[in-house]
């Protein structure tokens, strides 16, 4: 019973996740990963690997809806795609060499600014 | 060449694991002229080519909790499909707005997260 329960409640973070992935293009990584080392236990660096496993083909799910809907523009894609893939090899390599406590607050305090300008 | 500089920065804050879409998406909607879908369109599928890079790695020194990821990804695909549709059947504005409390949420929390 209480593994039926827990499972449940594994479906049910999922069935979150993915709203949340779905409906706001964005931010299912982040709820996916905190969930999952404060609900779960899993270490930081376990919760991203296995975010980024489930994320990913959530992510094609969704894409295709949205490219289907017609809201998907090729020109701005590719750019931004092609920008992403050097910024995360980059990133990745800074992660030795740089805080990423003073890069997260800043982070923070950006995505709290842009969050009022599109509220008001 | 706008574009890619802010998928650099975009690929950079995600490559540091601080994430990536919800500073991508605000962005793309300040300095260019996309809509509130397009925006959001774009990060899920410039998301795919670099997720698959660090996908295979992850896998490679065997962090993929596998039976964790099947259960979630079962509850996750109904989740995608609700939230894709139900995005696409929102006017651009009111979507953007959701979109705004949805950041709200996550700034404060990353800001007081240790």
């Amino acid at each position: 019973m209480k593994k039926i329960c827990h499972n449940a409640k594994i479906l049910v973070l999922g069935a979150v996740i993915g709203l949340c992935n779905g409906l706001f293009g964005a931010g299912g990584g982040i709820v996916a990963v905190s969930s999952m080392v404060y609900l779960l236990g899993l270490s930081e660096h376990d919760a991203h690997a296995t975010a980024i496993s489930v994320i990913l083909p959530l992510a094609v799910i969704s894409a295709f809806i949205y490219f289907r809907s017609g809201h998907l523009d090729l020109d701005i894609l590719a750019p931004v795609a092609l920008g992403e893939v050097i910024g995360a090899i980059a990133g990745a390599w800074l992660l030795k060499y740089t805080s990423s406590v003073l890069l997260r607050r800043i982070f923070a305090m950006f995505i709290i600014f842009a969050a009022l300008r599109m509220i008001f | 060449m706008l574009l890619v500089l802010i998928g650099i920065i975009t690929g950079i804050i995600s490559g540091m694991g601080i994430g990536g879409g919800t500073v991508l998406i605000p962005v793309l909607l300040f300095c260019t002229g996309v809509s509130q879908h397009t925006a959001q369109a774009t990060n899920l599928a410039a998301f795919i080519p670099s997720a698959l890079a660090a996908l295979y790695i992850h896998i490679r020194n065997k962090r993929v909790k596998l039976r964790l990821a099947m259960l979630l990804l079962t509850g996750g695909i109904a989740g995608a499909l609700l939230g894709s549709f139900a995005a696409d059947s929102v006017q651009a504005d009111v979507l953007g707005r959701i979109f705004g409390f949805f950041l709200l949420v996550m700034g404060i929390y990353e800001l007081f997260r240790k």
